[in-house]
């Protein structure tokens, strides 16, 4: 699994303020604590700066990078912001995202390609969200194209299916589900990602369904996700799913998560 | 005016069935269109939202509440005109230029049909100059943005700034919500409120246009 931690993000109340006040010490903490913690990326998003989110974003990069070593997640769609945050990012980093709106994608690729970097593919359409695994698997298809063309490694690019919440469509659960299945089976290589919280928009103990969810998009090839890694649930699920799946010879990763203490914790 | 506790109940519930057999119940029975529409149906959807704002109604059963309502309406909106039925005032809504999501833009909007306004919805992706040219074609009272992203905010300014260059700024209210728009934000962009949910949307829109 690639586990993104997604806590530095400027639109967490104390993540804002600490970049306000540029409090190193803060942000890194939280990058350490995500990173401890078994994040493989640390996102992070200055996106409520508006104008001055490539500074912001640089300054977090820096930041983090001087204290860690650990591959980012630069979290934008300015191609300012993330052409001068890449070129400060020491490592491959991972861009999060590209997608098939048109300015966006045009903007973007040259940046993207223009180093060595993993790459979020989000499934938005140029005019609509999808919203059944055939739309999504289409988006899909066309991203990956586009960035292949373009000489990204399918290795390094990582589809997110695009999330929508169940509390509005009870499909969109199997939507997102179908479309991970297809798009891991039609692209050898590719991966995917996705950020858990949307699932359960509108919903009471969201917590619950997105742990939940993750497990099923797991079971269905999910091989990424977007999330707090300080969320020992969410931890112990993902160990636990994957030595259910036959991807933990030994069962080692689950004893040793045991012996960390971290399973059954809250 | 009339007890419309059991269609109310059918409407908390989502039953359209009964919903809808009340509704041509009533009907039948002589009640006024507006009696129906203002004391049962718009009354229930009212109590959805302010449940909803109050978190002891989700998602799903808000939709079910308000879909039960529209399964009502199709039985006595041909009878509007020669009714008279007023509308509570006219809304156009729509998401703001660059951003795509619409799933919050579609609950307010219902949520507000269900509230008695006249909604005119424009969807996703609206460009400032959409948004002026749909107010000077339709007159609506209200004008509601949606943004989901803080990359796509910046389109609320625009757009106020566009409406108030075409010099009808005086002639609607506006109202702005979404995940990262704060009553701040509003405050800053000049906007006339800020709405946090589909439930408080309707009731800033009453307070707003005095209805």
């Amino acid at each position: 699994m690639f586990i993104v931690g997604e806590k530095i993000n400027a639109s967490r109340k104390s993540i804002r303020e600490a970049m306000e006040r540029k409090d190193a010490d803060f942000i890194i903490k939280v990058a350490r604590d995500q990173h401890e913690a078994g994040a493989d990326f640390i996102d992070v998003n200055a996106g409520t700066f508006v104008n001055q989110e490539a500074e912001m974003l640089c300054w977090l990069v820096e930041t983090v990078q001087g204290a860690l070593d650990v591959p980012l997640c630069l979290d934008s769609p300015n191609p300012v912001a993330l052409a001068e945050a890449m070129k400060l990012h020491k490592g491959e980093p991972m861009i999060n995202s590209i997608s098939m709106e048109t300015e966006r994608l045009d903007a973007l690729l040259p940046i993207v390609t223009s180093q060595s970097c993993r790459i979020i593919a989000l499934c938005m359409a140029r005019t609509a969200m999808p919203t059944t695994v055939e739309e999504r698997v289409e988006v899909a298809s066309d991203l990956i194209s586009k960035l292949t063309d373009s000489g990204v490694p399918v290795e390094k690019i990582h589809v997110d299916p695009l999330i929508q919440p169940i509390s509005v469509d009870t499909n969109m659960g199997l939507g997102a589900l179908g479309a991970i299945r297809k798009i891991m089976s039609d692209f050898p290589g590719v991966n995917t990602i996705c950020g858990l919280s949307n699932i359960s928009f509108g919903l009471p103990e969201r917590h619950l369904i997105n742990r939940n969810f993750l497990a099923l998009a797991m079971s269905y090839g999910l091989n990424g996700a977007i999330m707090d890694p300080n969320d020992n649930k969410l931890m112990s699920t993902i160990v636990t799913i994957d030595m259910l799946l036959g991807n933990d010879l030994f069962c080692e990763k689950y004893i040793e998560a045991y012996e960390q203490g971290i399973l059954g914790k809250p | 005016m009339s007890d419309f506790e059991v269609l109310a109940q059918a409407v908390h519930k989502g039953d359209f069935a009964t919903a809808v057999a009340e509704t041509q119940k009533a009907l039948d029975g002589g009640i006024t269109i507006q009696d129906i529409l203002d004391n049962g149906l718009i009354a229930t959807m009212d109590e959805v939202g302010e449940n909803f704002s109050k978190g002891t109604v989700f998602v799903p059963q808000m939709l079910r509440s308000a879909k039960t309502m529209q399964k009502c309406m199709e039985l006595i909106q041909p009878f509007f005109k020669e009714a008279e039925v007023v509308s509570k005032g006219k809304v156009l809504i729509g998401t703001v230029k660059g951003d795509l999501h619409d799933i919050g833009k579609n609950l307010v909007a219902m949520m507000m049909e269900g509230a008695g306004f006249t909604m005119i919805d424009l969807g996703v992706d609206v460009s400032p100059d959409k948004f002026v040219q749909k107010i000077q074609e339709v007159e609506p009272d209200l004008v509601a943005m949606s943004a989901l992203l803080s990359t796509t905010m910046p389109s609320m300014p625009l757009t106020v700034e566009a409406i108030q260059q075409a010099g009808v700024r005086d002639k609607v209210k506006i109202i702005i919500g979404g995940a990262p728009v704060t009553q701040k934000y509003a405050d800053e962009i000049k906007a006339d409120a800020y709405a946090s949910d589909a439930g408080s949307a309707v009731s800033k829109a009453k307070e707003l246009l005095g209805v």
